[in-house]
C-alpha cells in the first residue's frame, strides 16, 4: 500500500518541532521566539489540513517508522480522533506561546527565553507523540519528555514558591512514570509486544482464556493511576494548584490545557486499543474512576470557592474539570467516551484562554492576582477582562460555547446508561456546575467592579500578540460551541476508528 | 495556611459578603488542603475589609484558633503519614504477588520468545548490517524511541542550562556571582594533573573506540558518549575551567549538541520517510562487520556519544554553579 503525502503529516508534526528544538535552544532570544511561533504555526496548518484530509478520507491508517513492517518497528497511527486532538494542541499551544510573551518578558531573563522556547517545542513534540504513537514504548519516552519539560516550565520563574511546586510536581510526575513503565514491563512480558496492536490480540487470547488474570489486572491498576497522577485526577491533585498557580501564564496555560490532556489522550488509547473495553470493564476500573471523577468535580469546585488568588482558584477549577473528563471515561460507553474527549478539547480551548487572558489582569508592578487588589481590573484591560468572561462563561456551560457542548454530552451520556451511576454523574453534573457559577461570578463581579480608581497594570510589551490570542481563543470556544454537532460526528467515528 | 484568619463575622451573611470581596479561607476547612498548604508560600494577610462594618467582627481569641488549626494539622500529618505507610505496604504485596504470577523466568515457552525477538536475532545482521544486534534493535528498528532517548536527555541539559547556568545580564541576580564556583577552584595538584595528563587521552579514545565499534562490539553512543564525558571531567577538575574552557565551553556544547540532535532527526526524518512510502534509499546495510557499514548506525551513533558526552560534561560544570 503506498501512502499519499498527506500521510505523511503525523511525521513531520512529530519531527519538525523534536528536530528544531535543538536548533532553537542556542539562537538568540528574539530569533528563537520566531522560531518557535514559527514551528508551532507551521503544524497548526498542517494539523488544520490533515484534518480535512482524513475527514474525507475517512478511514485510520498506520505509518511505519522506518522499512520494518509491524512488530519489528515503530509505527505511528492516525484517524479523524487523533488528528481532531493534534490540532487543538498544536492550536492552543500556538496560542498560548503568543498571548504569554509580555509575561515571559518579565518573568524570565532575555538569555533563557532561547532554552524556554526549546522546551516549548520539545513539549509540542511529546503531545503530537502522543497523540500518534501506535507504540507503548515510544509514549513512555515521550512521556519522560514531557514531564522533565513540564517540570522545567514551572521552575523557569525561578522564584520560591515556583521551584517548590516544580519539586512537588516532579516528584508527583516521576512515581507516575515508574508505574506507568511497571505497567508496558509487564505487558511485555505478557505479550512479547510493544505495538498496541499485536499487545491487543495477545491480551485478548489472555483474557478469553483466563490466564494471567492478576497480573492483567495490576497492569490496569498501575497504568491508569500512573496517567490519572500525571493528569490530576482528584486524590492526586496536590501538585496542582501550586504548578498553576506560580508558573509564568503561558506554562500555566499550556500545563492546564494540553499537558495533562495528553496524558488523558494516552490513557484513552491504552484503554480502546492496547487492552480493550470489554477486558476493561471486567476489571472493575471504569467505576474507581468514575468515582474518584465524581469525588474531583465536587472537591475541585468547592475549593476553588475558598481561594482567594486568581491563578489558584483556576488551578482547583481544573482539577474539576479533570474530574469531568474522567467521569466520562469512567462511564465506558461509546457516548460517556465521546463526552470526555470533547470535554478534553473543549477544556484545552478555555482554560488557556482563562490564563493568558487573566495574565492581562494582573494588577501592580508585580502582578498582583489576590482577590483583594484585582477590584475593577476587567475594566481597566477591557479585551482581556472580555476573554476571562468568555472562558469563566464556557467553563460553566453557557450554550454556543464549549463546554456546553460538552456538558450536554456528558449528561446524555448519563441519562442514556441510568442506574446509580448515571444518577450520580447527573446529580454531580448539576452541582459542580452551580459551584462554577458561584466562584466564577464572585471572580467575575470583582474583576468588574467599578472603583474609585482603575487598578494599574504591569507595563507589558507584546499588547497586540496577547490581543490576537485572547481574541483567538475565544472564537476558539465559539466554534467548539457552535460546531458542535460536526465536532461530536468527528469525535463518534474517530473512536469507532480507534479499534 | 500561613495566612491569619481575620474574618470569624457571627452572620452567614456577612461572611457571605467577606467571602465575595475578599476572598475569605474560612471555606478551606471543608477541603482537607493540608500538605498544599503547608508548603505554599505565606499569603499576604489582606487588608482589612473597607465595606464590612468593623464593628460587626468578631474576633475569636487568636491563641484559641491557633491551636484548633495546629491540632487540625498534626491529626492530618498523621493520617497522612499512617496512609502513606500503609499503601506502600498494600502494593508491596500487590507487586509481590503479581511477580509470582509471571510467566516463569528462562521458559522456552514464555511470550516474549516469540516471532519479534527471533527475527531481531535471526536476521537482524543481515538487515540492519550491525554485527552488535542491540544496536541494530536501538538504532535501526526502534530508531524512533532512540530519536526520542537523546532528545530526552536534551532536555535535561536544557534544564539544568536554564536553572543553573549564571546569567550575564541577568542584573538582579548579581549576588549570584559569587556562588559562581570557579572562583574556588583548587590549586594545582601534581599529582592530579599528572595522572589526568596520562588517563584524559585514553579515556577520550576508548569513549571514541566504543562509539565508533558500537555497531560491531559491545557499547554505542551512551556508554561510549559517558566515557568520555568522565575524561572530560576529569581534565576539568585537573586543569581547572580556565584551561578546559579553551576547548570545551558553551559555544562548543552548543555546536555538538545542535549538530548531533539535528543530524539525527534529519537522517532520520529521511530514513522514516523513505520507508514509509516504500521509496528506494541510499541507505544500505554494507558488509557486516566492516566500519563503514550497518547504513546509518555508525553515525547515528556519533551523534548519541556526542549528545551523551556534552550532557555528561554539563551536567558536571552546572551542578557546581557557575557557567561552562
Amino acid at each position: 500500500m503506498s501512502l499519499a503525502l498527506w500521510q505523511s503529516i503525523p511525521l513531520a508534526c512529530v519531527l519538525l518541532p523534536l528536530g528544531s528544538a535543538a536548533l532553537t535552544a542556542f539562537l538568540p532570544g528574539r530569533w528563537a521566539r520566531r522560531w518557535c511561533l514559527l514551528a508551532l504555526a507551521l503544524i497548526t496548518g498542517l494539523s488544520a489540513v490533515f484534518v480535512l484530509r482524513i475527514w474525507s478520507f475517512g478511514r485510520s491508517y498506520t505509518y511505519p517508522m522506518g522499512h520494518y513492517p509491524a512488530p519489528w518497528g515503530n509505527e505511528l497511527r492516525a484517524g479523524p480522533l487523533e488528528a481532531a486532538a493534534g490540532l487543538v494542541f498544536a492550536l492552543v499551544m500556538l496560542l498560548s506561546m503568543l498571548g504569554g510573551l509580555g509575561w515571559l518578558d518579565r518573568h524570565i531573563a532575555e538569555e533563557k527565553h532561547a532554552l524556554y522556547c526549546a522546551l516549548m517545542l520539545l513539549l509540542c513534540a511529546s503531545l503530537q507523540a502522543q497523540v500518534y504513537t501506535n507504540d507503548l514504548f515510544t509514549a513512555y519516552v515521550f512521556i519522560e519528555i514531557m514531564t522533565l519539560a513540564a517540570a522545567v516550565l514551572i521552575a523557569v520563574r525561578s522564584s520560591g514558591p515556583a521551584l517548590l511546586a516544580a519539586t512537588r510536581y516532579m516528584i508527583m510526575n516521576l512515581i507516575a512514570s515508574a508505574l506507568f513503565l511497571l505497567g508496558v514491563i509487564l505487558l511485555y512480558d505478557l505479550t512479547g509486544h510493544l505495538l498496541m496492536e499485536p499487545i491487543h490480540i495477545k491480551v485478548q487470547e489472555l483474557a478469553a482464556s483466563g490466564a494471567y488474570h492478576l497480573p492483567l489486572t495490576v497492569v490496569v491498576a498501575v497504568m491508569a493511576s500512573g496517567l490519572a497522577i500525571k493528569s490530576a485526577l482528584f486524590p492526586f491533585h496536590t501538585w496542582v494548584p501550586g504548578a498553576y498557580g506560580t508558573s509564568t501564564p503561558a506554562s500555566a496555560a499550556v500545563l492546564s490545557g494540553l499537558v495533562s490532556k495528553g496524558y488523558i489522550f494516552l490513557l484513552l488509547k491504552v484503554f480502546h486499543r492496547v487492552i480493550g473495553l470489554e477486558t476493561i470493564a471486567q476489571t472493575g476500573i471504569g467505576d474507581v474512576l468514575l468515582f474518584f471523577g465524581l469525588a474531583g468535580m465536587i472537591c475541585g469546585s468547592v475549593a476553588a470557592l475558598s481561594q482567594c488568588d486568581l491563578r489558584r482558584m483556576l488551578a482547583w477549577s481544573s482539577v474539576a474539570q479533570i474530574g469531568y473528563i474522567f467521569a466520562g471515561l469512567g462511564l465506558g460507553t461509546e457516548a460517556g467516551l465521546s463526552a470526555a474527549v470533547v470535554h478534553m478539547l473543549a477544556h484545552a480551548a478555555c482554560k488557556s484562554l482563562l490564563f493568558i487572558s487573566a495574565g492581562g489582569l494582573y494588577t501592580g508592578e508585580s502582578g498582583d492576582t489576590d482577590f483583594s487588589r484585582l477590584s475593577g481590573a476587567a475594566l481597566s484591560a477591557p479585551l482581556a477582562g472580555a476573554g476571562f468572561t468568555i472562558g469563566a462563561l464556557s467553563i460553566i456551560g453557557l450554550p454556543f460555547l464549549g463546554g456546553f457542548t460538552s456538558k450536554l454530552a456528558l449528561a446524555q451520556a448519563a441519562a442514556a446508561i441510568g442506574g446509580p451511576g448515571g444518577w450520580a454523574v447527573l446529580i454531580c453534573l448539576i452541582l459542580s456546575t452551580l459551584l462554577n457559577v458561584l466562584y466564577f461570578f464572585r471572580a467575575l463581579l470583582i474583576l468588574w467592579k467599578r472603583g474609585e480608581t482603575a487598578p494599574g497594570h504591569p507595563p507589558l510589551t507584546h499588547r497586540t500578540a496577547s490581543g490576537l490570542a485572547v481574541t483567538a481563543l475565544s472564537l476558539l470556544n465559539f466554534a467548539i460551541g457552535v460546531l458542535a454537532v460536526p465536532l461530536l460526528q468527528l469525535v463518534r467515528s474517530g473512536l469507532g476508528l480507534l479499534d | 495556611m500561613a495566612r491569619v484568619r481575620n474574618d470569624f463575622e457571627g452572620r452567614r451573611w456577612q461572611r457571605f459578603r467577606a467571602w465575595l470581596n475578599e476572598g475569605d479561607t474560612s471555606l478551606d476547612s471543608l477541603l482537607m488542603d493540608a500538605v498544599d498548604g503547608r508548603s505554599s508560600a505565606p499569603q499576604p494577610a489582606p487588608s482589612a475589609p473597607e465595606s464590612a462594618d468593623p464593628g460587626a467582627v468578631n474576633h475569636l481569641p487568636l491563641s484559641a484558633v491557633q491551636a484548633r488549626r495546629a491540632r487540625a494539622e498534626k491529626f492530618s500529618r498523621g493520617l497522612y503519614r499512617t496512609l502513606a505507610v500503609l499503601i506502600c505496604f498494600g502494593l508491596i504485596g500487590v507487586l509481590l504477588a503479581t511477580a509470582a504470577a509471571l510467566p516463569p523466568f528462562g521458559n522456552p515457552d514464555n511470550p516474549v520468545h516469540n516471532e519479534v525477538s527471533r527475527r531481531y536475532i535471526e536476521q537482524g545482521m543481515a538487515e540492519t548490517g550491525a554485527v552488535n544486534v542491540v544496536a541494530g534493535m536501538i538504532l535501526d528498528y526502534r530508531a524512533f524511541d532512540t530519536l526520542g532517548e537523546s532528545n530526552v536527555l536534551f532536555t535535561a541539559a536544557c534544564a539544568v542550562l536554564i536553572l543553573l547556568r549564571l546569567g550575564v545580564s541577568d542584573r538582579v541576580r548579581r549576588w549570584e556571582r559569587d556562588l559562581d564556583a570557579r572562583l574556588y577552584e583548587p590549586q594545582n595538584d601534581a599529582i592530579l594533573q599528572t595522572l589526568a595528563r596520562f588517563l584524559t587521552p585514553m579515556a577520550l579514545l576508548f569513549g571514541f573506540y566504543i562509539v565508533l565499534n558500537g555497531h560491531l562490539s559491545p557499547g554505542g553512543g551512551f556508554s561510549g558518549g559517558a566515557v568520555m564525558g568522565a575524561g572530560l571531567i576529569l581534565y576539568l577538575n585537573a586543569f581547572g575551567y580556565e584551561k578546559t574552557a579553551r576547548f570545551m565551553n558553551y559555544r562548543v556544547f552548543q555546536t555538538a549538541s545542535c549538530a548531533a540532535l539535528t543530524f539525527y532527526a534529519a537522517a532520520k526524518s529521511y530514513s522514516f520517510f523513505t520507508g514509509a512510502n516504500h521509496l528506494p534509499s541510499f541507505i544500505n546495510a554494507g558488509i557486516p562487520g566492516m566500519l563503514f557499514s550497518a547504513g546509518l548506525i555508525p553515525y547515528l551513533n556519533i551523534a548519541v556519544g556526542l549528545v551523551v558526552c556534552c550532557t555528561m560534561y554539563a551536567f558536571y560544570t552546572l551542578f557546581r554553579k557557575g557557567d561552562m
